[in-house]
């Protein structure tokens, strides 16, 4: 089945297939999520107590403390990384934060992935392209 | 990624190995970034020493080298770690031996971190131990380009003292160090130092520590991660109400630079700081009801009014924070269900010790603690379930990092709490 295809700009090159996880509100590393589990903690965020260990994280921006790219780190030092992350606005947090993360990674896309990708959505995410299928 | 024919002989390995990889970092962080080149840089301000279960994993694998490898270069080489090339610093870090009767925080966090930073200071890094390296003797100069993390050091390095440096992290900043250079990108370049928001404070004149700290957690929510401009209302701030009011706004948002027109150093008028042609946007206006917004905000978290525990100090405090606290509390005894902590500097504990400060908090039941935070460490008093303080930044983040319930308000609220163990603050 043929989906809808975004493209964009690779900041980490590969490829990565799999499901998306979309967060409409920005991540925060350090105090929003706890990397020995893979998990969003920040007590307002929408994504409050969900896992992204394994999934393709869809996320307009990296917000908070400099410890992002550290504690994205941690998480595949842990095993509990996302396979790929869609990155609506790059800043050097999450930039920094995918480099070490060590998986494929895209943003400028040519439409906004938070609207286009829903939670769950199919992705093949193919260093400056994106196909969504939808689920 | 344009690169001299000095960045490639280090990308080549024509200075070791150590200096090969973090120069493989830069160029894939580079890359990331769609930088046209690097900048030379002689001032980082990183984190090397702070333990994590991870770290003690790799320091047992292969010693502080190893640990220098994975975590600050994002290496898997074997690498033996030369000194740094440029000035470095540590940034905050974990609690030291002199808080091992105080806090609860393992024994073997204590060891590990005296070991680095012994490993680390044969290696040429400052041992400040702070996340306020501009308190202690780290001011870099308007227009030096850094590459400094810590997301409240940032804001205040760019947008009090016109310094050039992007919100870095742990690897950035460990490659940094042994090349002295840092991606030319953002915060680096002119044209992205202009304003792009702009906030006027109407009908409320902002002019204390508190409101300091609830407008710089608007400015953030209203700027996200661009450039607010703050006109209208305000007081002339001194530099700690803008160590919260920079914090808060890079909590709630991931303000790095903004400025005070006739205060801080780029914009010398509104025009000026939103780039001289640019027009002017129209205004995001802070009333009272704003106001009231953001402490509510603040203080949803909280429902139990018994106050276990206060803490002060988030950004570390100033000397005047700390001689405040303490003239607050002297001749008076904390709760005995209460305990109260103020985050400092090391080398401001020292100044406090000798002028008498800490002895008149400790004598009230208070401590004056450094190097490190509860939020740092994961470390709070035994049974915490509620806590108070005068940072806006301490309670966003601490209920999410210890699971406890915040109260936040003012210095003498919160030494209020700690004398009565009761939360009696509201916003007046």
């Amino acid at each position: 089945m043929s989906g809808i295809i975004l493209r964009g700009r690779t900041v980490v090159p590969g490829t990565a297939e799999g499901e998306a996880l979309v967060s409409h509100e920005p991540i925060s590393g350090w105090g929003g999520i706890d990397p020995a589990r893979g998990v969003i903690i920040e007590p307002r965020h929408e994504l409050f107590g969900v896992c992204f260990a394994g999934k393709i994280l869809v996320f307009p921006s990296a917000k908070g403390s400099s410890g992002w790219s550290g504690f994205f780190q941690t998480t595949r030092l842990s095993g509990t990384a996302p396979i790929g992350m869609i990155i609506g606005r790059i800043s050097a947090k999450s930039a920094l934060g995918a480099v070490v993360t060590r998986v494929p990674a895209i943003t400028d896309l040519d439409a906004d992935p938070c609207e286009v990708i829903a939670t769950g959505d199919w992705l093949l995410l193919d260093n400056s392209t994106v196909e969504v299928t939808k689920r | 990624m344009f690169l001299t024919d000095d960045e490639k002989r280090m990308r080549d390995g024509a200075e070791g190995d150590a200096v090969a990889a973090a120069m493989d970092l830069l160029i894939r962080y580079g890359f990331a970034l769609e930088a046209e080149r690097l900048c030379d840089i002689r001032n980082v301000a990183g984190t090397m020493t702070q333990p994590s279960p991870v770290k003690a994993r790799l320091v047992a694998e292969g010693g502080w080298d190893k640990a220098f490898a994975v975590i600050n270069l994002d290496s898997d080489l074997d690498l033996s770690i030369p000194s740094m090339r440029v000035p470095t610093c540590q940034l905050q870090q974990g609690f030291g031996p002199d808080s091992v009767d105080i806090v609860p925080y393992p024994p073997a966090n204590v060891a590990l971190q005296e070991d680095a930073e012994s490993f680390y200071g044969r290696h040429g890094v400052n041992i400040l131990a702070t996340c306020t390296p501009y308190q202690v003797g780290n001011l870099p100069l308007r227009g030096e380009h850094c590459a400094w993390m810590e997301s409240s050091a940032v804001i205040y390095a760019n947008s009090v003292l016109g310094a050039r440096t992007n919100c870095e992290g742990i690897a950035s900043t460990g490659a940094a160090s042994l090349t002295g250079k840092i991606p030319c990108w953002g915060n680096h370049l002119d044209a992205n130092r202009h304003g792009t928001h702009l906030i006027s404070v109407q009908g409320l004149r902002v002019e204390n520590f508190q409101d300091w700290g609830l407008l710089g957690y608007f400015a953030g929510g209203v700027a996200g991660e661009d450039r607010p401009v703050i006109v209208g209302s305000i007081s002339r701030p001194d530099l700690t109400e803008l160590k919260h009011f920079g914090a808060a706004a890079a909590t709630s948002g991931g303000v790095e630079l903004y400025h005070i027109p006739g205060i801080t150093p780029e914009a010398p008028t509104v025009s000026a700081a939103f780039g001289g042609d640019a027009a002017v946007p129209s205004a995001a206006v802070y009333s009272p009801a704003e106001r009231r917004a953001m402490y509510e905000t603040l203080n949803e978290i909280g429902s139990c009014a018994d106050v276990d525990f206060v803490l002060l100090g988030c950004p570390h405090a100033s000397v005047d924070q700390i001689r405040r606290t303490a003239e607050l509390l002297d001749g008076k005894r904390l709760s005995s269900s209460t305990e109260l902590w103020i985050m400092a500097p090391r080398s401001l504990k020292v100044v406090a010790d000798r002028s008498g400060y800490t002895e008149v908090i400790e004598r009230a039941g208070g401590r004056v603690l450094a190097d490190s935070c509860p939020a740092m460490s994961r470390a709070a008093p035994a049974g915490t379930r509620v806590f108070a303080t005068d940072s806006a930044k301490q309670a966003h983040y601490l209920p999410a990092i210890l699971g406890i319930e915040a109260w936040f308000g003012t210095l003498e609220e919160c030494i209020d709490a700690a004398v009565t163990g009761r939360w009696n603050g509201e916003l007046n």
